[in-house]
């Protein structure tokens, strides 16, 4: 029997465990998941729980329930992976494997900014890139009185780069519907050079922050927190002052990545931009928000790589050359409150473009443009990624390379 | 968009970053430097040297990033390339600047 080692049970390893049980001959080749978690998140919810559309039981799962029958799942703490050998040390096992996919995803790290996880962090200082802290920031939310709401991205590459953007949009819609939107100033900080980079994006979307009242600071690169002032001071000595901050921490690859001597600075591991094969060992593959590639790290983006590299893993098998396929193909919808969204799709080489989604000429969604059907779709996609995406099901005429049919490319 | 650049003619975006980086040279940099009047000098030199390395591997440029690598400080790094370290150093160096995804 040979080994194939999935680690992490997220968006990403959960689709692969799926993608593959039925794919590979079961005669030859045990399948392994590893994750220490019991339950499986369902993370652009958290984008929702602060403002309390979603509740707690609508973005978490036990993640057993989504593992399927034939695939060995083992919950433990992954102590190091040890490439030269082909190994796993788990905390008090170790694991064969011929083929390793990693899929231990990104987290934040609050601690790489001085005074970030200090004294105020779930007082005043708040992320809602975790469970708990969407959570102590609902409760927070539901309280607070009003005052200077600061919304700050800390650097790139973060998880979901749209979600700090959307909360700014949605926190003016809470408050107006609260009846205090006069009594909060809201100010989006970012170390990008505008809220919206590329040239399209800016030009179709530049109305927004306007529109919703939301004040920019913009090539701000924080260096610290201050508590006892409550404001963020970055390197150039530029200061912005909160009563509440909502800040994006430092995105980084799982430890584990880094005491494997697998990762990059910020532990993410560098890996084929087409092929998904690490670059460091040809039995390595590695998958979603782990890997360094120039895509999104977004469950859109995993669950294309997820189709490609499940081709790859077979081919690898059969001592063929690997696809080189994955285009860096994300489709994402943006809240942009009011009950409406926009959608994006777009690839490493085409920037989010306008026109219409999935089919050419018709839509029903729209690309890069405010619809209240788009906001629907983000709310239906709930459903679909418990029922249908992580389990590996095919969404149709959603293809796994972009395509520029119905797109206003110039 | 072309433009001409030290006598010559490159790809640049509507802010005038290279599309290509194969048309840099360091005289092209040493000229979109003076728009922002700096005067390019060994140490300018070694960082753009080191950004355009990180660039080339793929790897996202972060002002924080910078301070870990310690290729420079970030008080030198701002007094290098006043008014936006990362955006100026990287139109310098011929690569796009930090973006996100839309």
């Amino acid at each position: 029997m040979k080994n194939l080692v999935i680690l992490g049970a997220g968006t990403a390893g959960t689709m692969m465990a799926n993608h593959l049980v039925s794919k590979l001959p079961k005669k030859e080749w045990e399948i392994t998941i590893v994750d220490q978690y019991k339950t499986h998140y369902y993370q652009p919810g958290f984008l929702f729980l602060p403002f309390d559309i979603y509740n707690e039981n609508q973005v978490k799962k036990e993640g057993k329930k989504f593992i399927p029958k034939g695939v060995n799942y083992i919950q433990k703490k992954i102590d190091r992976i040890i490439s030269d050998e082909n190994k796993i040390s788990l905390e008090d096992e170790t694991l064969d494997y011929d083929i390793l996919i990693i899929a231990t995803g990104s987290k934040i790290a609050p601690d790489e900014v001085e005074g970030m996880q200090g004294k105020n962090w779930q007082k005043s200082v708040f992320d809602f890139y975790t469970y708990e802290g969407a959570l102590a920031l609902r409760n927070k939310l539901r309280e607070w009185e009003g005052g200077k709401l600061v919304v700050h991205i800390t650097e790139m590459p973060i998880k979901c780069p749209v979600a700090p953007l959307e909360f700014a949009f949605l926190a003016d819609s809470y408050f107006k519907k609260k009846g205090m939107r006069d009594k909060v100033e809201i100010t989006y900080v970012t170390p990008l050079s505008g809220a919206f980079t590329k040239e399209k994006c800016s030009k179709s979307l530049g109305y927004l922050l306007k529109e919703k009242n939301v004040n920019l600071e913009i090539d701000f690169a924080i260096e610290r927190v201050d508590n006892e002032n409550s404001k963020i001071i970055d390197y150039a000595d530029k200061e912005v002052d909160f009563d509440l901050l909502v800040t994006v921490p430092t995105n980084m690859g799982d430890e584990v990545i880094g005491r494997s001597g697998l990762g990059d600075d910020l532990n993410f591991v560098p890996t084929h931009h087409n092929t998904l094969q690490s670059l460091a060992h040809e039995n390595i593959f590695v998958i979603g928000d782990a890997t360094n590639v120039p895509a999104s790290k977004a469950g859109s983006v995993a669950h294309f790589q997820a189709e490609t590299l499940t081709d790859n893993i077979l081919l690898y098998v059969e001592g063929k050359p690997l696809k080189e396929e994955f285009d860096g193909h994300a489709n994402c919808f943006i809240e942009t409150g009011e009950n409406k969204a926009l959608l994006i799709d777009f690839n490493y080489e085409y920037e989010p473009v306008e026109g219409t989604f999935p089919f050419a000429g018709i839509g029903p969604l729209k690309l890069l443009k405010e619809s209240v059907f788009n906001h629907w779709g983000k709310l239906a996609f709930r459903w679909i990624y418990w029922n249908m995406l992580i389990k590996g099901i095919p969404i149709p005429f959603v293809s796994r390379n972009m395509s520029t049919k119905g797109k206003k490319l110039n | 968009m072309k433009k001409v650049i030290a006598q010559t003619e490159i790809n640049v975006n509507e802010e005038g970053y290279l599309t290509d980086f194969a048309q840099w040279t360091k005289e092209i940099g040493t000229e979109i430097a003076t728009d922002y009047n700096i005067e390019m000098t060994d140490r300018h030199w070694e960082v753009v040297k080191w950004i355009q390395e990180k660039v080339n591997e793929g790897a996202a440029l972060s002002i924080r990033g910078i301070k870990k690598s310690g290729v420079i400080d970030i008080k030198s790094f701002y007094a290098l390339f006043p008014g936006g370290p990362l955006k100026v150093s990287t139109k310098i160096a011929g690569v796009p600047k930090p973006k996100s995804c839309i």
